[in-house]
C-alpha cells in the first residue's frame, strides 16, 4: 500500500502551487495507433482552479488527450507535465502519489458492478486513507451529499441506479480522495438538459468550495457557455484554439464558426450567458 | 506538514477555547480520528465553545467534516458552539459537508442455527426454482421449434451453421485428443490388470464397448458443458447486461428463437458427431496402447472387437449424444437469460452453467443406463 504523504506536494515546483499556475502542461504532443495518428504537436496548458472545457469533432481525439495525460494511453513523442513532475521520466511510486491527486469520471461511469455505491465510494479511500470503519462509512455519505445523491442510494448497486445517478456515484468515487484535479469524460452526455443543469451546477460548486481544477471533455454547449472558464477545441491533431467562449466565437475556422455560431449554439444562450451572471 | 492538534484554552466552567492546529486533512486522516476522540473526551466545559482554526494549514472535506463532527458533539450539551477563523473558501466548504449522517439502523442479528436453517430454506427453494425455470425454458424451446416446423418463423440458417462451427469444427482437435488420450490410458491400465490372467487379448471387448457406451459421450459432454456451455452462458449474459436481448424483443424477436435455437441446434448437430470421433479415437488410443505396450497384435485386436461390439452398443452411444446437448445447452441459455448487472453476476452464472451441465450430463447418463439396462439392450 502507497503511504500517502505530503512531501510530494511540497516537491511541486512553485509555479503550480498558486492559483493561476499552470498544473498541467503538455508540449508537442504525438498519439497514434498504428498508422494513424490522432495528435501531433498538440500544445496545451491547464491552470489551477479553472474549468477548462475541451471540445472538438468526433474522432479529434478528445477522450484520446483525456487518456494519454492520466497514463492510459502513451505518447509517441512529447512531454506531460502535472504538478510540474514529467509523467513521462517520473518513477512508478511517484506516479502513484501523483494518481492520489486527480480523479476521474468516466464517460460511462465505470462504477465497479459488484460494489455498491457506498463500496465504490470506498475503495480508493479503504486503500489510501486510514479511516475507521465508520468514518469511512460516514465519509461516503458525506460524499454521497456532495454530488446531491440521496442517502438511500448509498445500498444499491450500480445495476439499479438512474444514468444521472451513476454520474452522480462516479463523480463522488473520483472526490474520494480529495483530488486536485478531476477530468471528466462528458459529464452530461445522456443526462436530461435538467439533469445536465444540475450537473454543471454541481462540478461549479464543486470547483469553488473544494478548489478543483477541472478537465472537461464534453460536447454541451450549455455547460461550455455555463460554467467553462476556457475552452480549448481539438482539430488537425492540435489545439486549434483557446481562450473564452467570446473569443471561440472570433475566431475564422469554418469548424469553429459551425460550432460556436451554429443553430444549435443560438439555441443555448452562448451569446447572452457568461459565467457568474 | 504539520500533525494535526486540538487543545483546550482557558477557562473550564466557564466555557472554553479549542484551538486546532495543524493540517486537518486526509494525509493525517488516522491522527485525526484520535485528536477528535480526545478532544471529545477532555471536554469539561459547562458553557459555550468557541473552535479556534485560524491556524490551520491543511483542509479538505476529511477535516471539514470531522471540524462539524467535533461542533456537533461539543454541542450535544446544548451550549452553543462556535466555528471562528476559517477563511471564506474554508467556511463555504465546511457548509458543504455540514451534514447529519444518519446511522443505519442496526440490523437484528440473528443466531447461527438460525442462518444455516434459512440457507437451506433458501437452497431447498432455488433448486425447486431451478426445476420449475427448466422445465419452462423447455417448454418456449419446443413452442419455438413448433413455430419453427410448421413454417411461422424461418430457421437462421447462417447463424446454425456459425454455431456449428464454433461448436462442432473447433472443438474437433481437443476432443479427439483428450479421448485418444484417455483411452490409451485405459488400455494400459487393462493390460496390466489382465496380464496375470492371460487374458491380455480381452481388452479390445473392454475398449470396444466402454468407449462405445458411456465414455466417448461422457468425455464430449463435458468437454462442450466446459468448452460451448460456458461460452453461451458469457455470450447471452453479456448481451442480457448490456439490454441487448430487450432490444431484440423490441423489434418484435423472441430471443429464444433468435439466440437460443440456432446453438441449441448447432450443439444437437455437433454432439452426435463429435461422440463418433471421440469414440474413434479412444478405440485408436486403445489398440495402440495394446499393440505396443500389450504385445496384443492388430489381427487379433480388431477380430475380437469385431465380436465384441454390435450395432446396438454403437447406438447406444450415439442415441444419448443429442440428449446430451440438449440438456447442456438449455442449462447453458438458462444460465445465460439469469445474468444481472453486474461482472460478478456474470461470472457466478458461468460456473453455474458449467457445473449444472456436467451434474446433469451424469444424471442423464445413469437414466439412460438404467433405462438400457430394464430393455435389456
Amino acid at each position: 500500500m502507497a503511504e500517502r504523504n505530503g512531501h510530494d506536494r511540497d516537491d511541486d515546483p512553485p509555479g503550480t502551487r498558486q492559483p493561476g499556475g499552470t498544473i498541467i502542461e503538455v508540449r508537442d504532443l504525438a498519439v497514434g495507433f498504428g498508422e494513424r495518428l490522432i495528435m501531433d504537436g498538440l500544445d496545451l496548458d491547464v491552470r489551477r482552479g479553472e474549468i477548462l472545457g475541451v471540445v472538438g469533432a468526433s474522432g479529434t481525439g478528445k477522450s484520446v488527450l483525456l487518456r494519454t495525460i492520466i497514463g492510459l494511453i502513451r505518447q509517441r513523442r512529447g512531454q506531460i507535465r502535472v504538478f510540474g513532475h514529467d509523467m513521462g521520466t517520473i518513477g512508478e511510486r511517484r506516479r502513484r502519489l501523483i494518481e492520489q491527486r486527480w480523479g476521474i469520471l468516466f464517460q460511462h461511469g465505470a462504477l465497479f458492478s459488484s460494489l455498491t455505491v457506498k463500496q465504490n465510494i470506498q475503495f480508493p479511500m479503504r486503500e489510501y486513507l486510514k479511516l475507521s470503519e465508520p468514518l469511512l462509512d460516514e465519509m461516503a455519505m458525506v460524499k454521497l451529499h456532495l454530488v446531491g445523491l440521496k442517502p438511500e442510494a448509498a445500498e444499491r448497486y450500480p445495476s439499479e441506479l438512474s444514468g444521472g445517478m451513476i454520474k452522480r456515484a462516479a463523480l463522488a468515487r473520483a472526490l474520494a480522495l480529495d483530488p486536485e484535479i478531476v477530468f471528466l469524460d462528458e459529464p452530461t452526455s445522456g443526462l436530461d438538459p435538467i439533469g445536465a443543469a444540475d450537473f454543471d451546477e454541481l462540478i461549479a460548486t464543486l470547483q469553488k468550495t473544494l478548489g478543483l481544477t477541472v478537465f472537461m471533455v464534453t460536447h454541451d454547449l450549455d455547460s461550455l457557455a455555463g460554467i467553462c472558464d476556457r475552452i480549448a477545441a481539438l482539430g488537425d491533431g492540435k489545439v486549434l484554439h483557446e481562450g473564452t467562449i467570446d473569443e471561440m466565437k472570433q475566431q475564422r475556422h469554418p469548424w469553429l464558426q459551425a460550432y460556436f455560431n451554429g443553430p444549435r449554439a443560438r439555441a443555448s444562450h452562448v451569446h447572452t450567458r457568461s459565467r457568474g451572471a | 506538514m504539520a500533525i494535526p492538534a486540538a487543545a483546550w484554552q482557558g477557562g473550564e466552567r466557564t466555557g472554553g477555547r479549542l484551538a486546532l492546529t495543524g493540517s486537518w486533512n486526509a494525509e493525517h486522516a488516522a491522527a485525526l480520528e484520535g485528536v477528535v476522540a480526545a478532544a471529545l473526551a477532555k471536554s469539561t466545559t459547562a458553557g459555550p465553545v468557541a473552535i479556534e482554526c485560524s491556524a490551520l494549514v491543511g483542509f479538505d472535506t476529511l477535516g471539514a467534516y470531522l471540524i462539524h463532527k467535533l461542533a456537533t458533539g461539543l454541542g450535544s450539551g446544548g451550549h452553543p458552539v462556535e466555528i471562528v477563523g476559517l477563511t471564506p473558501a474554508q467556511r463555504i466548504l465546511l457548509d458543504e459537508v455540514s451534514v447529519t449522517i444518519r446511522q443505519p439502523e442496526a440490523r437484528s442479528e440473528l443466531g447461527n442455527a438460525y442462518r444455516i436453517l434459512s440457507d437451506i430454506g433458501e437452497g431447498v427453494v432455488d433448486a425447486g426454482r431451478d426445476v420449475a425455470g427448466g422445465v419452462s425454458f423447455f417448454g418456449s424451446v419446443v413452442i419455438a421449434l413448433g413455430r419453427l416446423f410448421t413454417g411461422r418463423t424461418r430457421l437462421r440458417f447462417p447463424a446454425v451453421v456459425a454455431q456449428l462451427e464454433r461448436v462442432g469444427l473447433r472443438s474437433v482437435p481437443i476432443i479427439v485428443l483428450i479421448s485418444f488420450l484417455v483411452g490409451a490410458i485405459i488400455s494400459q491400465q487393462s493390460v496390466f490388470q489382465l496380464r496375470p490372467y492371460g487374458t491380455v487379448q480381452f481388452v479390445a471387448d473392454l475398449i470396444g464397448i466402454l468407449s462405445l457406451r458411456e465414455l466417448a459421450v461422457l468425455l464430449t459432454s463435458i468437454m462442450i458443458a466446459g468448452r460451448s456451455g460456458s461460452s453461451f452462458t458469457a455470450e447471452l449474459g453479456s448481451m442480457k447486461m448490456r439490454e441487448e436481448v430487450d432490444a431484440l424483443e423490441t423489434m418484435g424477436m423472441d430471443p429464444i428463437e433468435v439466440l437460443v435455437l440456432p446453438r441449441l441446434l448447432a450443439l444437437i448437430i455437433a454432439m452426435p458427431l463429435l461422440t463418433f470421433l471421440s469414440a474413434m479415437a479412444s478405440i485408436g488410443g486403445g489398440a495402440l496402447v495394446a499393440m505396443v505396450y500389450g504385445g496384443v497384435s492388430a489381427d487379433v485386436f480388431f477380430s475380437r472387437l469385431q465380436n465384441a461390439i454390435a450395432l446396438n452398443t454403437f447406438l447406444v452411444g450415439m442415441i444419448k449424444a443429442p440428449f446430451m446437448a440438449l440438456v447442456i445447452g438449455i442449462t447453458a441459455c438458462i444460465e445465460g437469460f439469469a445474468v444481472r448487472g453486474s461482472a460478478e453476476s456474470l461470472g457466478t452464472h458461468t460456473t453455474a452453467s458449467v457445473v449444472k451441465s456436467i451434474f446433469m450430463v451424469i444424471v442423464v447418463d445413469g437414466l439412460f443406463a438404467m433405462f438400457f439396462a430394464a430393455i435389456d439392450y
